[in-house]
């Protein structure tokens, strides 16, 4: 049951884009089409699982063992590059069709903030390592869940008259603003 | 004069939110009041500033294949001091800005500036630069939070204007989408008219 809550507070009431803003950047990004939006989708799960993983192993063995809790943010910012880039090497050894349709996302995950947030935030929460895994694949769901949308509205709005100035970024972050409005009506569930 | 441009150009023609909409993440979120977005600049600022100055002085030494490594190394040094400092002596700020402090790290403007700009120029003009770009990043924090506490809750900087409640989802998450649509948009109207 427990989990059950956990994992729809992460996908709809807490949606990590549309109500913590974390990940915006990929949001904007790369939500021009339906295709290019579940890729990202599926590199992002990947690497968050896999991410809060290593960091909750390293914070509970390295950090809390040593006592040197505030470098937290540094070793946590270099686990997750070295993952990200070891992911690409042995997707590229491994799996060919894999790395050809995750492969041009995977660097771009580094920046993207909801994984740094995400292994943050299950530190934050005191979640155990079964609950930080459970956290991190459905706060992964709720981002494709919201992407994959806004990816949806934009190909319809393609073939929409839009004044000058609103044309891309502007009237993405409308549409998003709208879409999160349509999301608090989940606010409460849990 | 040049140094007088450099430092300027952050805050309209290069503006890192409203131009190159670069760390949309924490402008969203941390501007639900004109206090918590000034806070949250002035946060950033400091980390592009101190960052800015040391990647410039270490740009020679760094070898070039593992420059970004140490550029995060840096960052994350200074985020962490200015996270330890916020906690100590304005812990209300803390409290709200929560994990987005240690998150400035992964915000594209500091990076992007190590590797644009402070890695190829001087120390000076990096630390003009990175005071420039904080600011017009603190600037265009502080307006947005501006108008959302204004339409939200009627106030700036918790004094209140007028009366009544104001609408409340201004201060929610869907107007901060809005709000900074909107102020996009018209910069890039701006922009347009001058050219």
């Amino acid at each position: 049951m427990e989990y059950i809550l956990i994992i729809i507070s992460a996908i709809f009431v807490n949606n990590v884009i549309l109500a913590q803003f974390l990940g915006i950047c990929p949001f904007l990004g790369v939500s021009n089409k339906v295709s290019t939006a579940v890729g990202m989708t599926g590199a992002v799960t990947f690497v968050i699982v896999l991410a809060t993983i290593v960091t909750y192993l390293i914070q509970v063995y390295v950090l809390k063992t040593l006592n040197i809790e505030y470098l937290q943010t540094i070793s946590f910012i270099l686990v997750i590059a070295a993952l990200v880039q070891m992911v690409e090497i042995i997707l590229k050894k491994i799996s060919q069709p894999l790395y050809q349709a995750l492969g041009i996302f995977l660097p771009l995950i580094t920046t993207n903030c909801a994984v740094l947030g995400v292994a943050l935030l299950v530190i934050k929460k005191d979640y155990n390592l079964l609950e930080g895994v459970v956290f991190g694949f459905a706060t992964a769901i709720g981002f494709g869940l919201a992407l994959i949308i806004l990816a949806g509205i934009r190909e319809q709005l393609d073939l929409a008259n839009i004044p000058k100035g609103m044309r891309g970024v502007p009237i993405s972050l409308v549409v998003a603003g709208i879409l999160a409005l349509a999301f608090m009506g989940f606010a409460g569930m849990v | 004069m040049n140094q007088w441009k450099n430092f300027t150009k952050g805050f309209i023609k290069e503006n890192p939110i409203l131009v190159l909409v670069l760390g949309t993440c924490p402008t969203l979120a941390t501007t639900s009041s004109a206090f918590n977005g000034l806070g949250m600049g002035l946060a950033t600022t400091f980390v592009l500033v101190g960052s800015n100055v040391v990647i410039s002085l270490l740009a020679k030494m760094i070898p070039d294949k593992v420059r970004i490594p140490s550029y995060v190394v840096v960052i994350a040094t200074f985020v962490t001091i200015v996270d330890l400092l916020i906690q100590a002596y304005v812990p209300a700020l803390y409290a709200t800005l929560g994990i987005f402090i240690p998150l400035i790290v992964v915000n594209c403007i500091v990076l992007g500036r190590a590797e644009a700009f402070a890695n190829k120029n001087t120390v000076m003009s990096s630390l003009v630069d990175g005071v420039g770009m904080g600011l017009g990043f603190t600037m265009a924090l502080g307006i947005l939070g501006a108008i959302r506490e204004l339409l939200g809750s009627g106030a700036i900087f918790g004094m209140k204007l007028f009366n009544g409640d104001g609408a409340l989802v201004f201060v929610l998450a869907p107007g901060a989408f809005i709000a900074l649509g909107y102020m996009i948009a018209l910069v890039n109207k701006i922009n347009k008219a001058k050219n």
